[in-house]
C-alpha cells in the first residue's frame, strides 16, 4: 500500500500522458484527464505528507531488488512537503492554461501541450521522491525533455532561439550529472543515496570535495545560481505565460531540492560553507540588479527569480537546523509566490498586448482585481510583513545572526536584495497599475473566470502559507532536523542494521 | 575503488575536451555534434566504472564470480544512451526548424546583447539606427 502511494505521483501522470496522446482529437477530454490526474496526485501527496509527518521517512523498493541495488523511492518531510506544494501549483497552472485555451478559442494550443505537461509533472514528482542518484538523473531528464517540448511549442523564431539556449544549457548540465554519477559509482560502487552517505565516509577527502563541488555545479545550473544563471532570463520569458509560471515556480526549485538533498546527505559539514555563501551573495545581488535594469515585465520577474534563489542557498550555506528550516520555508513560499506573479504578468500582457514596461505605462491599466492579485505576491516577494515572504526571510536572517565569517555579508546582501526587490516591484506597479492623467481608464476584465480563479488560487495559497506559518515552520524545522540527522533516512532505505 | 587504465582515461578526457569545444561553437549543427560527443564521453566513463573490459556481465551458476563485469553500470549506460538518443532527435528537429525559419543555423544574439550592441553603434556612428526603438515584447508572452 505504501509502495503504491509512493509510486503513484510518478506513475499516474506518465500513464495519463500516454492516454492523453491518444485523446489528441478531443481537447476537453485531454483537459479533464489532466485535471483529474493532478487532483489525484495532490491527494496522494497530502497522504504522503501526513505519513511522513507521523512515521518519519518512508521508503519503497521497486522491481524486487533489495535496497542498495534496486530502485528506491523515498518520502520524508522535505520531499512530501515540496511535492504537495508543487503539485498544487502545477494543478492551478493547468487550470489557468485551460482557461487561456477557452479565451482564445480561435487558436487552440498544440495537442502536445497536455501530454508534455503531464510528463513534466511526473518528472518533478519523481525527482522529489527519487532515492538514488541515477533515478534522480532519469527524473531530471523526464522533466527537462518535456520542458524542451513545452518551451518550443509553436516553434516561432524567438522560441526556437531561446529554446535552443535552454536546451543546450540543461543538456550540458545533465551530461555533467551523468559524469558525476559515473565518478560516484567508481569511487563507492553504489548510486543509492542512503548507501552513498555511508560509503562516502571511506572515500579520500579530496575526491569527496571534488564530487561535492561537481554536484553543486550540476544543480547550480538547474537552479540558476549565479554565475550559472545566464540561460534563465533569456529563455523563460519567451514561453507562454502558464509555461513560464510552472518553469519558474517548479524547475528551479527541483534543482534547489536536489542540491539540498545531496549536499546534506552525502557531504555533511560542521560549519558554514563559505563557497556557497559567496555564491549566494552573488546570486542575491546580481539577480536583483539585473531585475532593476529590465524593461520587459517577464524578464524583470525572471531576474527576480534568479535573485531569490540566493535566499535558498543562504540557508544551505549555513548548514545547520535553523538555516535549513529557512531554506525549506523559503522554497515553499517562493513556489507559490513566483507562480502567482508570472500568472498575473501573463494576464497583464494579455490585456495590454505588450510586455514592455514603457508601453504598458502608456496603455490602459488592468482592472483593480488584477492589481490586487499582483500586490499580494509582490509584497510577499519583497518580504513585507505579514506576508509569507516576511516569515521565511525572518527565519533565515535569524538563523544567520548566530554565525560569523562570511555570514554577516550574506545578511547584508539579503537585506539589500529585499529593498531592491521592493524597488523593482514598485517600478512594475507604477508602470502597470497606477492610474495617471495621461492614461486611459482601467480596462474591464474580458477574460475567462478560470484564468482569474487559477491565479487567485495560487495567490491565496501564498496567503495560506503566511497564515499557517507557525505549523509550517514546525514541519520545516523537523524536515531540516531530518536532513542533518541522516540516520532516519538510512534506516528507512537500508533497514535497521544500517543506522 | 576501480582503477582506470591510462588509454581509456585519455580517450574519455579527449572526448570531453572535443565535446565542450564543439559546444562553444556558434553553428547549431556543431553544437549538436558536441552534445553527441559529450554523451559518448559520459557513457564511456560510466561503462568503465564496471571493471576492466572484456568480461561477461552475466555468469552461469557455479562459474568463477571473480571474473565478471559489474552489470549495473552497463544498465545505467544503456538507459543514458536511450535518453541521449531521444534528446539528439529533438535537437535535430530544433536545428532543422531554426534552419527553416532563418535560412542558417547560427546561434543568434541574446535580446539584451542586441540592445547593448545598438547603444554602442549609436555612440560610434551618430545618427539613430532603424533598430533604435522599444525592443520587441518578450516573445509571444501568452497572447
Amino acid at each position: 500500500m505504501t509502495a503504491w502511494l509512493l509510486v503513484a505521483p510518478m506513475l499516474l501522470p506518465v500513464l495519463a500522458a500516454g492516454v492523453s496522446f491518444t485523446l489528441s482529437g478531443s481537447r476537453p477530454a485531454q483537459q479533464l484527464l489532466g485535471v483529474v490526474v493532478l487532483t489525484l496526485v495532490l491527494a496522494d501527496s497530502v497522504a504522503l505528507l501526513v505519513m511522513a509527518e507521523r512515521d518519519g521517512p518512508t521508503a519503497a523498493t521497486l522491481g524486487g531488488w533489495p535496497a542498495p541495488l534496486g530502485i528506491t523511492l523515498l518520502a520524508d518531510r522535505l520531499s512530501a512537503l515540496l511535492l504537495m506544494v508543487s503539485v498544487a501549483v502545477a494543478l492551478a497552472v493547468l487550470v489557468f492554461s485551460i482557461g487561456q485555451g477557452f479565451a482564445d478559442s480561435g487558436r487552440s494550443s498544440p495537442f502536445a501541450f497536455h501530454p508534455a505537461y503531464l510528463l513534466l509533472t511526473g518528472g518533478i514528482c519523481l525527482a522529489y521522491l527519487a532515492g538514488d542518484l541515477f533515478n534522480l538523473f532519469v527524473a531530471f531528464e523526464m522533466m527537462l525533455t518535456s520542458s524542451y517540448v513545452l518551451i518550443t511549442l509553436g516553434a516561432g523564431s524567438g522560441r526556437i532561439r531561446a529554446g535552443m539556449t535552454y536546451t543546450i544549457t540543461s543538456l550540458a548540465s545533465s551530461l555533467l550529472f551523468l559524469t558525476t554519477i559515473a565518478l560516484c559509482y567508481a569511487a563507492t560502487g553504489t548510486v543509492n543515496l542512503a548507501d552513498l552517505s555511508r560509503k562516502m565516509e571511506d572515500v579520500p577527502g579530496g575526491l569527496v570535495s571534488a564530487l561535492s563541488v561537481l554536484l553543486l555545479v550540476v544543480f547550480g545550473i538547474k537552479a540558476a545560481a549565479v554565475p550559472l544563471h545566464f540561460w534563465l532570463p533569456d529563455s523563460y520569458p519567451t514561453a507562454p505565460a502558464p509555461i513560464t509560471a510552472v518553469f519558474a515556480a517548479l524547475l528551479t526549485k527541483v534543482g534547489v531540492y536536489a542540491m539540498v538533498r545531496t549536499q546534506t546527505l552525502l557531504f555533511p559539514r560542521e560549519e558554514t560553507w563559505t563557497l556557497l555563501a559567496v555564491a549566494a551573495i552573488l546570486t542575491l545581488l546580481l539577480g536583483v540588479l539585473g531585475a532593476v535594469a529590465q524593461d520587459d515585465i517577464n524578464r524583470l520577474l525572471s531576474f527576480v527569480l534568479v535573485s531569490h534563489i540566493g535566499f535558498m542557498l543562504f540557508g544551505l550555506a549555513l548548514f545547520d537546523v535553523p538555516g535549513l528550516t529557512g531554506t525549506v520555508l523559503y522554497t515553499v513560499h517562493h513556489i507559490a509566490v513566483q507562480a502567482g506573479l508570472f500568472l498575473v504578468a501573463g494576464i497583464v500582457v494579455r490585456l495590454a498586448g505588450t510586455a514592455s514596461l514603457k508601453r504598458l505605462a502608456r496603455s490602459a491599466p488592468p482592472p483593480p482585481v488584477v492589481a490586487g492579485l499582483f500586490l499580494i505576491p509582490a509584497l510577499s516577494l519583497a518580504g513585507i510583513p505579514p506576508t509569507s515572504g516576511f516569515v521565511a526571510k525572518f527565519v533565515l536572517l535569524q538563523a544567520g545572526g548566530e554565525h560569523g565569517g562570511a555570514v554577516p555579508a550574506l545578511i547584508a546582501a539579503a537585506l539589500v536584495t529585499s529593498l531592491l526587490t521592493l524597488y523593482a516591484m514598485a517600478r512594475l506597479w507604477r508602470a502597470v497599475f497606477s492610474a495617471g492623467p495621461e492614461r486611459p481608464p482601467p480596462s474591464r476584465y474580458p477574460g475567462n473566470v478560470l484564468i482569474l480563479g487559477a491565479a487567485a488560487g495560487i495567490v491565496l495559497t501564498g496567503v495560506g502559507i503566511a497564515v499557517g506559518a507557525g505549523e509550517l515552520g514546525r514541519i520545516s524545522e523537523r524536515a531540516a532536523h531530518d536532513l542533518l540527522e541522516r540516520d532516519g533516512y538510512r534506516e528507512a532505505v537500508l533497514g535497521e542494521e544500517a543506522g | 575503488m576501480t582503477t582506470l587504465d591510462l588509454v581509456m582515461a585519455l580517450v574519455v578526457g579527449g572526448l570531453f575536451a572535443a565535446g565542450f569545444y564543439l559546444l562553444l561553437d556558434r553553428s547549431l549543427m556543431r553544437v549538436l555534434l558536441g552534445v553527441i560527443v559529450l554523451g559518448h564521453a559520459a557513457n564511456l566513463l560510466l561503462l568503465l566504472t564496471g571493471g576492466p573490459p572484456g568480461m561477461p556481465p552475466v555468469v552461469a551458476e557455479g562459474d568463477d564470480t571473480e571474473r565478471y563485469a559489474d552489470p549495473l553500470p552497463q544498465a545505467m549506460a544503456l538507459t543514458a544512451i536511450v535518453i541521449t538518443f531521444g534528446i539528439t532527435t529533438l535537437l535535430l528537429a530544433l536545428v532543422h526548424r531554426a534552419w527553416q525559419l532563418d535560412g542558417h543555423d547560427e546561434v543568434r544574439d541574446d535580446v539584451e546583447d542586441r540592445r547593448i550592441g545598438t547603444v554602442e553603434d549609436r555612440e560610434e556612428s551618430g545618427p539613430p539606427l532603424p533598430t533604435d526603438r522599444d525592443h520587441e515584447p518578450g516573445g509571444g508572452s501568452g497572447r
